[in-house]
Protein backbone atom coordinates (compact mmCIF):
# COMPACT_ATOMS: atom_id res chain seq x y z
CA UNK A 1 0.00 0.00 0.00
CA UNK A 2 1.24 3.46 -0.63
CA UNK A 3 2.24 5.69 1.89
CA UNK A 4 1.92 9.33 2.29
CA UNK A 5 6.11 8.61 2.08
CA UNK A 6 5.18 7.45 -1.64
CA UNK A 7 2.95 10.63 -2.72
CA UNK A 8 5.99 12.89 -1.97
CA UNK A 9 7.76 11.11 -4.57
CA UNK A 10 5.54 13.24 -6.71
CA UNK A 11 4.46 13.23 -10.34
CA UNK A 12 6.44 10.74 -12.33
CA UNK A 13 5.97 7.91 -9.89
CA UNK A 14 2.62 8.68 -8.26
CA UNK A 15 1.03 9.93 -11.49
CA UNK A 16 -0.17 12.86 -9.43
CA UNK A 17 1.93 16.07 -8.62
CA UNK A 18 2.60 16.62 -5.01
CA UNK A 19 1.66 19.39 -2.93
CA UNK A 20 5.59 20.47 -2.96
CA UNK A 21 5.44 20.57 -6.25
CA UNK A 22 2.96 22.70 -7.12
CA UNK A 23 4.15 24.92 -4.44
CA UNK A 24 7.30 25.22 -6.33
CA UNK A 25 5.44 25.55 -9.53
CA UNK A 26 4.73 29.21 -10.83
CA UNK A 27 2.02 27.66 -12.68
CA UNK A 28 -0.07 26.74 -9.49
CA UNK A 29 -1.81 29.23 -7.01
CA UNK A 30 -4.32 28.55 -4.93
CA UNK A 31 -6.82 31.19 -4.37
CA UNK A 32 -6.32 33.36 -1.03
CA UNK A 33 -9.59 32.00 1.45
CA UNK A 34 -10.38 35.78 1.56
CA UNK A 35 -11.21 36.53 -2.28
CA UNK A 36 -14.56 36.57 -3.32
CA UNK A 37 -15.21 35.52 -6.55
CA UNK A 38 -14.24 32.10 -7.88
CA UNK A 39 -10.81 31.54 -9.94
CA UNK A 40 -9.47 29.16 -12.46
CA UNK A 41 -6.69 26.89 -10.66
CA UNK A 42 -3.79 25.61 -12.73
CA UNK A 43 -1.98 21.95 -12.20
CA UNK A 44 0.27 22.26 -15.29
CA UNK A 45 3.44 21.48 -14.48
CA UNK A 46 5.89 20.47 -16.83
CA UNK A 47 5.71 22.55 -19.81
CA UNK A 48 4.02 21.17 -22.89
CA UNK A 49 3.51 22.71 -25.63
CA UNK A 50 0.03 24.03 -25.14
CA UNK A 51 -2.16 27.30 -25.10
CA UNK A 52 -6.03 26.82 -25.22
CA UNK A 53 -5.97 28.22 -21.27
CA UNK A 54 -4.72 31.05 -22.60
CA UNK A 55 -6.76 31.73 -26.10
CA UNK A 56 -10.04 30.55 -24.49
CA UNK A 57 -10.19 33.23 -21.85
CA UNK A 58 -12.00 35.74 -22.30
CA UNK A 59 -10.45 38.33 -20.16
CA UNK A 60 -7.14 37.58 -21.13
CA UNK A 61 -6.66 36.57 -17.55
CA UNK A 62 -4.52 33.35 -18.25
CA UNK A 63 -0.74 34.17 -19.63
CA UNK A 64 1.22 31.23 -21.57
CA UNK A 65 2.87 33.75 -23.96
CA UNK A 66 4.97 33.37 -27.24
CA UNK A 67 7.08 30.42 -26.03
CA UNK A 68 4.81 27.74 -26.24
CA UNK A 69 6.15 25.70 -23.38
CA UNK A 70 5.72 28.55 -21.03
CA UNK A 71 3.84 27.41 -17.92
CA UNK A 72 0.36 29.17 -17.69
CA UNK A 73 -0.57 31.39 -15.40
CA UNK A 74 -3.73 32.91 -13.45
CA UNK A 75 -3.67 36.74 -13.00
CA UNK A 76 -6.47 36.45 -10.06
CA UNK A 77 -6.78 40.43 -10.66
CA UNK A 78 -8.44 39.46 -14.30
CA UNK A 79 -10.11 36.11 -13.30
CA UNK A 80 -13.75 35.79 -13.58
CA UNK A 81 -14.68 32.38 -12.85
CA UNK A 82 -16.43 31.98 -15.65
CA UNK A 83 -14.96 28.28 -16.25
CA UNK A 84 -14.39 28.44 -19.87
CA UNK A 85 -10.45 27.59 -19.40
CA UNK A 86 -12.01 24.78 -17.56
CA UNK A 87 -13.29 22.94 -20.82
CA UNK A 88 -11.10 24.50 -22.68
CA UNK A 89 -7.55 22.78 -21.17
CA UNK A 90 -7.18 19.61 -23.12
CA UNK A 91 -4.98 18.31 -20.30
CA UNK A 92 -8.29 18.64 -18.16
CA UNK A 93 -5.56 20.28 -15.38
CA UNK A 94 -7.64 23.10 -14.61
CA UNK A 95 -10.92 23.67 -12.18
CA UNK A 96 -12.58 26.63 -10.54
CA UNK A 97 -12.00 26.76 -6.39
CA UNK A 98 -13.65 29.68 -3.82
CA UNK A 99 -12.96 29.02 -0.03
CA UNK A 100 -16.29 29.48 2.48
CA UNK A 101 -18.47 30.42 -0.53
CA UNK A 102 -21.06 29.64 1.89
CA UNK A 103 -20.58 28.49 5.49
CA UNK A 104 -17.82 26.11 6.32
CA UNK A 105 -18.45 25.23 2.47
CA UNK A 106 -16.23 26.04 -0.09
CA UNK A 107 -16.71 25.52 -3.90
CA UNK A 108 -15.20 23.63 -6.93
CA UNK A 109 -16.03 23.80 -10.60
CA UNK A 110 -14.23 20.66 -11.93
CA UNK A 111 -13.82 18.88 -15.65
CA UNK A 112 -15.55 15.56 -15.61
CA UNK A 113 -16.04 13.57 -18.58
CA UNK A 114 -17.17 10.07 -17.18
CA UNK A 115 -21.17 8.99 -17.39
CA UNK A 116 -23.53 8.97 -16.06
CA UNK A 117 -23.23 11.89 -14.71
CA UNK A 118 -24.21 13.18 -11.07
CA UNK A 119 -27.59 14.84 -11.14
CA UNK A 120 -28.05 18.77 -9.09
CA UNK A 121 -28.56 18.24 -5.40
CA UNK A 122 -26.72 14.39 -5.11
CA UNK A 123 -23.94 13.40 -2.53
CA UNK A 124 -21.11 12.52 -4.26
CA UNK A 125 -17.82 11.31 -2.62
CA UNK A 126 -14.84 14.10 -3.46
CA UNK A 127 -11.67 12.73 -3.86
CA UNK A 128 -7.55 14.55 -3.36
CA UNK A 129 -5.14 14.48 -6.28
CA UNK A 130 -4.60 9.91 -5.66
CA UNK A 131 -8.16 9.23 -5.85
CA UNK A 132 -8.66 8.65 -2.45
CA UNK A 133 -12.01 9.38 -0.68
CA UNK A 134 -11.89 12.74 1.59
CA UNK A 135 -15.30 13.57 2.37
CA UNK A 136 -19.01 13.94 0.55
CA UNK A 137 -19.65 17.16 -1.47
CA UNK A 138 -23.01 18.44 -3.17
CA UNK A 139 -23.92 18.61 -6.31
CA UNK A 140 -24.49 22.45 -6.61
CA UNK A 141 -24.67 22.33 -11.06
CA UNK A 142 -23.84 20.26 -13.50
CA UNK A 143 -23.02 22.26 -16.65
CA UNK A 144 -22.79 20.87 -20.91
CA UNK A 145 -22.95 22.95 -22.70
CA UNK A 146 -21.88 23.25 -26.81
CA UNK A 147 -18.85 25.56 -26.71
CA UNK A 148 -17.52 22.91 -23.95
CA UNK A 149 -17.48 19.99 -26.48
CA UNK A 150 -18.47 17.49 -24.98
CA UNK A 151 -16.19 17.74 -21.43
CA UNK A 152 -18.78 18.55 -18.29
CA UNK A 153 -18.11 20.65 -15.83
CA UNK A 154 -19.67 19.48 -12.47
CA UNK A 155 -19.89 22.61 -9.57
CA UNK A 156 -19.89 21.11 -5.79
CA UNK A 157 -19.80 22.35 -2.10
CA UNK A 158 -17.34 20.53 0.08
CA UNK A 159 -15.83 21.26 3.64
CA UNK A 160 -13.46 23.56 3.71
CA UNK A 161 -11.32 21.57 6.18
CA UNK A 162 -10.25 19.73 2.37
CA UNK A 163 -10.07 22.68 0.53
CA UNK A 164 -6.46 22.77 -1.22
CA UNK A 165 -6.75 18.72 -1.14
CA UNK A 166 -10.02 18.20 -3.22
CA UNK A 167 -9.64 18.11 -6.84
CA UNK A 168 -12.40 16.00 -7.96
CA UNK A 169 -15.22 13.60 -7.81
CA UNK A 170 -15.43 9.78 -7.53
CA UNK A 171 -16.81 8.04 -10.63
CA UNK A 172 -20.23 7.14 -10.00
CA UNK A 173 -21.40 3.32 -10.85
CA UNK A 174 -22.94 2.94 -13.91
CA UNK A 175 -27.04 2.91 -14.33
CA UNK B 1 -0.82 1.66 -66.64
CA UNK B 2 -2.57 4.48 -64.84
CA UNK B 3 -0.90 7.42 -64.12
CA UNK B 4 -1.55 10.11 -61.41
CA UNK B 5 0.86 13.19 -60.33
CA UNK B 6 1.33 12.07 -56.69
CA UNK B 7 0.07 8.97 -55.10
CA UNK B 8 -0.27 9.02 -51.26
CA UNK B 9 -0.17 6.02 -49.29
CA UNK B 10 -2.01 6.39 -46.07
CA UNK B 11 -4.78 8.30 -45.42
CA UNK B 12 -4.45 9.25 -41.58
CA UNK B 13 -3.32 12.46 -40.61
CA UNK B 14 -0.14 12.41 -42.29
CA UNK B 15 -1.49 11.26 -45.59
CA UNK B 16 -4.68 13.39 -45.51
CA UNK B 17 -2.87 16.49 -44.78
CA UNK B 18 -0.19 15.63 -47.38
CA UNK B 19 -2.74 14.90 -49.87
CA UNK B 20 -4.72 18.24 -48.85
CA UNK B 21 -1.25 20.70 -49.33
CA UNK B 22 -0.63 18.94 -52.61
CA UNK B 23 -4.13 19.04 -54.14
CA UNK B 24 -4.62 22.67 -53.08
CA UNK B 25 -1.44 23.32 -54.93
CA UNK B 26 -2.76 22.42 -57.63
CA UNK B 27 -1.53 18.92 -58.56
CA UNK B 28 -3.67 16.17 -59.03
CA UNK B 29 -3.25 12.99 -55.68
CA UNK B 30 -4.85 10.00 -55.50
CA UNK B 31 -4.74 8.61 -52.14
CA UNK B 32 -4.60 5.21 -51.21
CA UNK B 33 -5.23 3.00 -47.88
CA UNK B 34 -5.77 -0.03 -46.99
CA UNK B 35 -8.36 0.52 -44.59
CA UNK B 36 -12.38 0.72 -45.40
CA UNK B 37 -12.36 4.05 -43.82
CA UNK B 38 -9.89 7.02 -44.25
CA UNK B 39 -8.47 8.69 -41.14
CA UNK B 40 -5.94 6.43 -39.79
CA UNK B 41 -6.12 6.67 -35.99
CA UNK B 42 -7.69 9.86 -36.06
CA UNK B 43 -11.37 8.49 -35.02
CA UNK B 44 -10.08 6.65 -32.21
CA UNK B 45 -8.89 10.07 -30.36
CA UNK B 46 -11.49 10.78 -28.90
CA UNK B 47 -10.07 13.24 -26.36
CA UNK B 48 -9.27 17.01 -26.92
CA UNK B 49 -5.45 17.89 -28.64
CA UNK B 50 -2.44 19.67 -27.21
CA UNK B 51 -0.75 22.69 -29.54
CA UNK B 52 -1.84 25.90 -30.42
CA UNK B 53 -4.87 27.18 -32.23
CA UNK B 54 -3.45 26.98 -35.88
CA UNK B 55 -2.20 22.70 -34.67
CA UNK B 56 -6.54 22.31 -33.94
CA UNK B 57 -5.44 22.41 -30.14
CA UNK B 58 -8.50 21.60 -27.50
CA UNK B 59 -10.69 20.02 -30.71
CA UNK B 60 -11.27 16.10 -30.76
CA UNK B 61 -9.08 14.22 -33.26
CA UNK B 62 -12.43 12.53 -34.35
CA UNK B 63 -13.66 15.86 -35.81
CA UNK B 64 -9.95 16.62 -36.67
CA UNK B 65 -10.34 13.75 -38.93
CA UNK B 66 -13.72 14.52 -39.90
CA UNK B 67 -12.62 18.16 -40.72
CA UNK B 68 -10.27 16.84 -43.14
CA UNK B 69 -12.07 14.18 -44.85
CA UNK B 70 -14.71 17.31 -45.38
CA UNK B 71 -11.48 19.17 -46.70
CA UNK B 72 -10.59 16.21 -49.27
CA UNK B 73 -14.25 16.11 -50.37
CA UNK B 74 -13.85 19.81 -51.30
CA UNK B 75 -10.81 19.71 -52.73
CA UNK B 76 -12.19 16.60 -55.07
CA UNK B 77 -9.39 14.35 -54.20
CA UNK B 78 -9.56 10.59 -55.59
CA UNK B 79 -9.17 8.44 -52.44
CA UNK B 80 -9.34 4.59 -52.66
CA UNK B 81 -10.34 2.64 -49.94
CA UNK B 82 -9.61 -1.20 -49.63
CA UNK B 83 -6.36 -0.23 -51.46
CA UNK B 84 -2.99 -2.10 -50.46
CA UNK B 85 -0.16 -0.93 -51.69
CA UNK B 86 2.18 -3.85 -52.16
CA UNK B 87 5.23 -2.69 -53.61
CA UNK B 88 7.44 0.43 -55.39
CA UNK B 89 9.11 -0.09 -58.43
CA UNK B 90 11.26 2.01 -60.58
CA UNK B 91 10.92 4.74 -57.83
CA UNK B 92 7.67 5.68 -59.31
CA UNK B 93 5.27 2.83 -60.22
CA UNK B 94 3.16 1.83 -57.07
CA UNK B 95 1.87 -1.82 -56.99
CA UNK B 96 -1.86 -1.78 -55.54
CA UNK B 97 -4.05 -4.13 -55.20
CA UNK B 98 -7.63 -3.20 -55.01
CA UNK B 99 -10.66 -4.77 -53.03
CA UNK B 100 -8.45 -7.94 -52.55
CA UNK B 101 -9.02 -9.05 -56.07
CA UNK B 102 -7.73 -6.52 -58.58
CA UNK B 103 -4.07 -5.74 -59.08
CA UNK B 104 -3.08 -2.40 -60.36
CA UNK B 105 -0.27 -0.18 -60.80
CA UNK B 106 0.00 3.23 -61.14
CA UNK B 107 2.30 5.52 -62.12
CA UNK B 108 3.29 8.54 -60.03
CA UNK B 109 5.64 11.65 -60.47
CA UNK B 110 6.16 11.65 -56.84
CA UNK B 111 5.07 9.19 -53.69
CA UNK B 112 4.40 10.08 -50.59
CA UNK B 113 4.34 7.52 -48.20
CA UNK B 114 2.24 7.90 -44.69
CA UNK B 115 2.08 4.19 -43.54
CA UNK B 116 2.19 4.83 -40.28
CA UNK B 117 3.73 2.81 -37.28
CA UNK B 118 2.90 -0.52 -35.75
CA UNK B 119 2.40 -1.24 -32.28
CA UNK B 120 5.33 -3.13 -30.40
CA UNK B 121 4.68 -6.10 -28.35
CA UNK B 122 6.34 -7.24 -25.06
CA UNK B 123 6.42 -11.24 -24.62
CA UNK B 124 6.01 -13.33 -21.27
CA UNK B 125 4.42 -16.36 -20.12
CA UNK B 126 0.47 -16.22 -21.26
CA UNK B 127 0.96 -13.46 -23.93
CA UNK B 128 -0.91 -15.48 -26.41
CA UNK B 129 -3.64 -15.70 -24.41
CA UNK B 130 -7.28 -14.35 -25.53
CA UNK B 131 -6.75 -10.65 -23.45
CA UNK B 132 -3.57 -9.67 -24.21
CA UNK B 133 -3.16 -6.84 -26.58
CA UNK B 134 -1.88 -3.60 -28.15
CA UNK B 135 -3.40 -0.59 -25.94
CA UNK B 136 -3.98 0.43 -29.62
CA UNK B 137 -6.40 -2.47 -29.91
CA UNK B 138 -8.45 -1.94 -27.15
CA UNK B 139 -8.70 1.70 -28.70
CA UNK B 140 -10.09 0.50 -31.53
CA UNK B 141 -12.69 -1.75 -29.97
CA UNK B 142 -13.78 0.75 -27.56
CA UNK B 143 -13.91 4.10 -29.18
CA UNK B 144 -14.27 2.31 -33.03
CA UNK B 145 -16.38 -0.48 -32.06
CA UNK B 146 -17.67 0.30 -29.33
CA UNK B 147 -17.23 -3.29 -27.21
CA UNK B 148 -15.76 -3.43 -23.83
CA UNK B 149 -12.56 -5.71 -24.03
CA UNK B 150 -12.66 -6.39 -20.82
CA UNK B 151 -13.44 -5.21 -17.06
CA UNK B 152 -11.07 -5.08 -15.29
CA UNK B 153 -7.61 -3.91 -16.87
CA UNK B 154 -3.58 -4.20 -16.50
CA UNK B 155 -1.81 -1.24 -19.09
CA UNK B 156 1.73 -1.99 -19.57
CA UNK B 157 3.53 0.67 -20.49
CA UNK B 158 2.89 4.76 -19.28
CA UNK B 159 3.93 7.14 -22.58
CA UNK B 160 0.81 8.75 -23.62
CA UNK B 161 -0.41 6.24 -25.65
CA UNK B 162 -0.98 3.73 -22.43
CA UNK B 163 -1.90 6.77 -20.17
CA UNK B 164 -4.33 7.40 -22.99
CA UNK B 165 -5.75 4.34 -23.60
CA UNK B 166 -6.13 4.05 -19.77
CA UNK B 167 -7.96 7.16 -19.55
CA UNK B 168 -10.62 5.84 -22.34
CA UNK B 169 -11.12 2.46 -20.96
CA UNK B 170 -12.58 4.15 -17.76
CA UNK B 171 -14.53 6.56 -20.26
CA UNK B 172 -15.67 3.44 -21.14
CA UNK B 173 -16.76 1.82 -17.98
CA UNK B 174 -13.82 -0.35 -17.15
CA UNK B 175 -11.57 -1.24 -14.42
CA UNK B 176 -7.91 -0.08 -14.43
CA UNK B 177 -6.29 -2.11 -11.78
CA UNK B 178 -2.83 -0.83 -12.27
CA UNK B 179 -0.71 0.75 -15.03
CA UNK B 180 3.02 -0.82 -14.73
CA UNK B 181 6.01 1.20 -16.51
CA UNK B 182 9.33 -0.82 -16.60
CA UNK B 183 11.21 2.86 -16.08
CA UNK B 184 11.94 4.02 -13.04
CA UNK B 185 9.75 7.30 -14.06
CA UNK B 186 6.54 7.73 -16.09
CA UNK B 187 6.77 8.38 -19.32
CA UNK B 188 3.42 10.51 -20.41
CA UNK B 189 2.44 14.14 -19.62
CA UNK B 190 2.17 14.46 -16.40
CA UNK B 191 -1.45 15.85 -16.77
CA UNK B 192 -2.45 13.25 -18.39
CA UNK B 193 -1.34 10.49 -15.39
CA UNK B 194 -2.84 12.85 -13.36
CA UNK B 195 -6.55 12.45 -14.47
CA UNK B 196 -5.83 8.56 -14.64
CA UNK B 197 -4.72 9.03 -11.00
CA UNK B 198 -7.16 10.88 -9.17
CA UNK B 199 -9.76 8.24 -11.06
CA UNK B 200 -8.22 6.25 -8.49
CA UNK B 201 -5.61 3.86 -10.85
CA UNK B 202 -2.13 3.10 -9.16
CA UNK B 203 1.06 3.58 -11.25
CA UNK B 204 4.27 0.74 -10.46
CA UNK B 205 7.03 2.47 -11.87
CA UNK B 206 9.82 0.08 -11.96
CA UNK B 207 7.53 -2.80 -12.80
CA UNK B 208 6.74 -5.08 -15.53
CA UNK B 209 4.17 -8.22 -16.05
CA UNK B 210 6.08 -11.36 -15.71
CA UNK B 211 3.10 -13.60 -16.47
CA UNK B 212 -0.22 -13.93 -17.30
CA UNK B 213 -2.17 -16.93 -15.96
CA UNK B 214 -5.80 -18.43 -17.46
CA UNK B 215 -7.35 -21.66 -19.25
CA UNK B 216 -8.77 -20.14 -22.45
CA UNK B 217 -8.71 -16.20 -21.53
CA UNK B 218 -6.97 -14.17 -19.07
CA UNK B 219 -7.77 -14.62 -15.67
CA UNK B 220 -4.97 -12.99 -13.96
CA UNK B 221 -1.65 -11.18 -13.95
CA UNK B 222 1.75 -11.20 -12.10
CA UNK B 223 3.37 -7.84 -11.76
CA UNK B 224 7.05 -7.65 -10.59
CA UNK B 225 9.29 -4.90 -9.67
CA UNK B 226 12.54 -4.79 -11.62
CA UNK B 227 16.23 -4.15 -10.61
CA UNK B 228 18.05 -0.82 -11.54
CA UNK B 229 19.04 -3.28 -14.07
CA UNK B 230 16.01 -4.21 -15.22
CA UNK B 231 15.93 -7.35 -14.07
CA UNK B 232 13.00 -8.84 -11.88
CA UNK B 233 13.28 -8.85 -8.12
CA UNK B 234 12.51 -11.64 -6.49
CA UNK B 235 9.86 -11.75 -3.83
CA UNK B 236 8.15 -8.56 -5.21
CA UNK B 237 5.63 -10.41 -7.34
CA UNK B 238 2.11 -9.15 -7.31
CA UNK B 239 -0.99 -11.03 -8.43
CA UNK B 240 -3.62 -8.85 -9.85
CA UNK B 241 -7.26 -10.16 -10.37
CA UNK B 242 -7.58 -8.43 -14.46
CA UNK B 243 -9.10 -9.88 -17.41
CA UNK B 244 -7.66 -7.86 -20.23
CA UNK B 245 -3.54 -6.80 -20.35
CA UNK B 246 -3.13 -4.15 -22.73
CA UNK B 247 0.67 -3.45 -23.89
CA UNK B 248 1.59 0.26 -24.48
CA UNK B 249 5.41 -0.64 -25.08
CA UNK B 250 6.23 1.74 -28.28
CA UNK B 251 5.56 1.76 -32.08
CA UNK B 252 8.05 1.02 -34.17
CA UNK B 253 7.44 2.70 -37.99
CA UNK B 254 6.16 0.80 -41.04
CA UNK B 255 9.01 1.28 -43.75
CA UNK B 256 8.76 -1.60 -45.50
CA UNK B 257 7.49 0.12 -49.07
CA UNK B 258 10.53 2.59 -48.36
CA UNK B 259 13.22 0.05 -47.88
CA UNK B 260 11.83 -2.60 -50.61
CA UNK B 261 11.94 0.66 -52.57
CA UNK B 262 15.55 1.43 -52.17
CA UNK B 263 14.91 4.35 -49.84
CA UNK B 264 18.05 4.64 -47.40
CA UNK B 265 17.86 3.29 -44.09
CA UNK B 266 18.84 5.06 -40.97
CA UNK B 267 18.76 4.04 -37.19
CA UNK B 268 16.94 6.56 -34.73
CA UNK B 269 16.24 4.67 -31.50
CA UNK B 270 14.35 7.65 -30.07
CA UNK B 271 11.66 7.82 -32.87
CA UNK B 272 11.47 4.02 -33.14
CA UNK B 273 14.05 2.56 -34.73
CA UNK B 274 15.14 1.45 -38.34
CA UNK B 275 13.89 5.26 -40.59
CA UNK B 276 14.18 6.50 -43.93
CA UNK B 277 16.50 8.83 -44.07
CA UNK B 278 14.96 12.09 -45.24
CA UNK B 279 15.96 15.46 -45.87
CA UNK B 280 14.16 18.60 -44.09
CA UNK B 281 11.85 18.52 -47.19
CA UNK B 282 10.69 15.26 -46.24
CA UNK B 283 11.94 13.93 -49.27
CA UNK B 284 14.36 10.78 -48.82
CA UNK B 285 17.08 9.40 -50.75
CA UNK B 286 15.21 8.84 -54.02
CA UNK B 287 13.94 12.18 -54.96
CA UNK B 288 10.45 11.14 -55.95
CA UNK B 289 9.23 9.32 -52.81
CA UNK B 290 8.57 11.33 -49.86
CA UNK B 291 7.96 10.94 -46.51
CA UNK B 292 5.46 12.25 -43.52
CA UNK B 293 4.57 11.22 -39.71
CA UNK B 294 5.22 8.06 -38.22
CA UNK B 295 7.07 6.10 -40.74
CA UNK B 296 9.54 8.99 -40.83
CA UNK B 297 9.58 8.57 -37.00
CA UNK B 298 7.24 8.07 -34.19
CA UNK B 299 5.20 10.84 -32.97
CA UNK B 300 2.13 12.13 -32.24
CA UNK B 301 -0.91 13.46 -34.54
CA UNK B 302 -0.21 17.16 -34.24
CA UNK B 303 3.64 16.68 -35.68
CA UNK B 304 2.17 14.37 -38.50
CA UNK B 305 -0.38 16.74 -40.03
CA UNK B 306 2.34 18.88 -39.44
CA UNK B 307 4.94 16.67 -41.32
CA UNK B 308 1.84 15.53 -43.98
CA UNK B 309 1.74 19.89 -45.21
CA UNK B 310 5.40 19.80 -45.61
CA UNK B 311 5.50 16.91 -47.94
CA UNK B 312 2.51 17.94 -49.76
CA UNK B 313 3.87 21.30 -50.35
CA UNK B 314 7.20 20.10 -50.94
CA UNK B 315 6.20 17.63 -53.50
CA UNK B 316 4.07 19.68 -55.27
CA UNK B 317 6.85 22.35 -55.18
CA UNK B 318 9.05 20.09 -57.04
CA UNK B 319 6.47 19.49 -59.63
CA UNK B 320 6.32 23.22 -60.29
CA UNK B 321 3.16 23.70 -58.83
CA UNK B 322 3.97 26.42 -56.64
CA UNK B 323 6.53 29.43 -57.28
CA UNK B 324 10.09 29.32 -54.91
CA UNK B 325 8.66 32.60 -52.87
CA UNK B 326 4.87 30.89 -52.11
CA UNK B 327 6.97 27.71 -51.11
CA UNK B 328 9.01 29.21 -48.84
CA UNK B 329 6.26 31.20 -47.02
CA UNK B 330 3.82 27.50 -46.41
CA UNK B 331 6.77 25.54 -46.10
CA UNK B 332 8.60 27.92 -43.42
CA UNK B 333 5.05 28.37 -41.34
CA UNK B 334 4.34 24.89 -41.13
CA UNK B 335 8.08 24.27 -39.82
CA UNK B 336 7.43 26.78 -37.37
CA UNK B 337 3.99 25.34 -36.17
CA UNK B 338 6.37 22.26 -35.82
CA UNK B 339 9.38 23.50 -33.89
CA UNK B 340 6.51 24.78 -31.74
CA UNK B 341 5.12 21.09 -31.31
CA UNK B 342 9.01 19.61 -30.72
CA UNK B 343 9.47 22.02 -27.76
CA UNK B 344 9.58 21.89 -24.02
CA UNK B 345 11.27 18.56 -22.09
CA UNK B 346 9.20 16.35 -24.25
CA UNK B 347 9.62 17.82 -27.62
CA UNK B 348 12.89 18.83 -27.53
CA UNK B 349 14.17 15.36 -27.45
CA UNK B 350 12.82 14.36 -30.84
CA UNK B 351 13.59 17.84 -32.05
CA UNK B 352 16.90 16.22 -31.61
CA UNK B 353 16.38 13.02 -33.24
CA UNK B 354 14.72 14.88 -36.41
CA UNK B 355 17.49 16.81 -36.49
CA UNK B 356 20.09 14.37 -36.38
CA UNK B 357 18.65 12.63 -39.57
CA UNK B 358 18.08 15.62 -41.64
CA UNK B 359 21.71 16.57 -40.48
CA UNK B 360 22.87 12.83 -41.68
CA UNK B 361 25.34 12.93 -43.95
CA UNK B 362 24.93 10.60 -46.68
CA UNK B 363 28.14 10.06 -48.15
Amino acid sequence: METKDTYEKGLKITGAPSLDELHASPCYQLPPKERRALAAVIECIEGIPCNPCETSCPVGAITVGDEITNLPVVDFEKCTGCGICVAACPGLAIYLKKYEFKENLSYIAFPFEYLPLPPEGATVQMVDRYGEYVCDGTVLRVVKIKRMDRTTVVHVSYPNDYYERVVNMKRLPAN
Amino acid sequence: MEEREVVVIGAGPAGLSAALEAARAGAHVLLVDENSKPGGQLFKQIHKFFGSHEHRAGVRGIDIGTQLLEEAERLDIEVWLDAEACGIFNTTDVWIVRNKEKSVTVRAKRIILATGAVENSVNFPGWSLPGVMGAGAAQTMINLHRVLPGQKILMVGSGNVGIIVSYQLLQAGADVKAVVEAAPRLGGYGVHTAKVRRAGVPFYTSHTVLEARGTDHVESATIVQLDDKWKPIPGTEKELDVDTICIAAGLTPLVELAFAAGCEPLYSPLLGGMVPWHDRSMATSIPTIYLAGDISGVEEASTAMEEGRMAGLSAAYSLGYVDRETYAVGFDAAEKRMLALRSGMFGQKRRDAKAAIVGHSRG
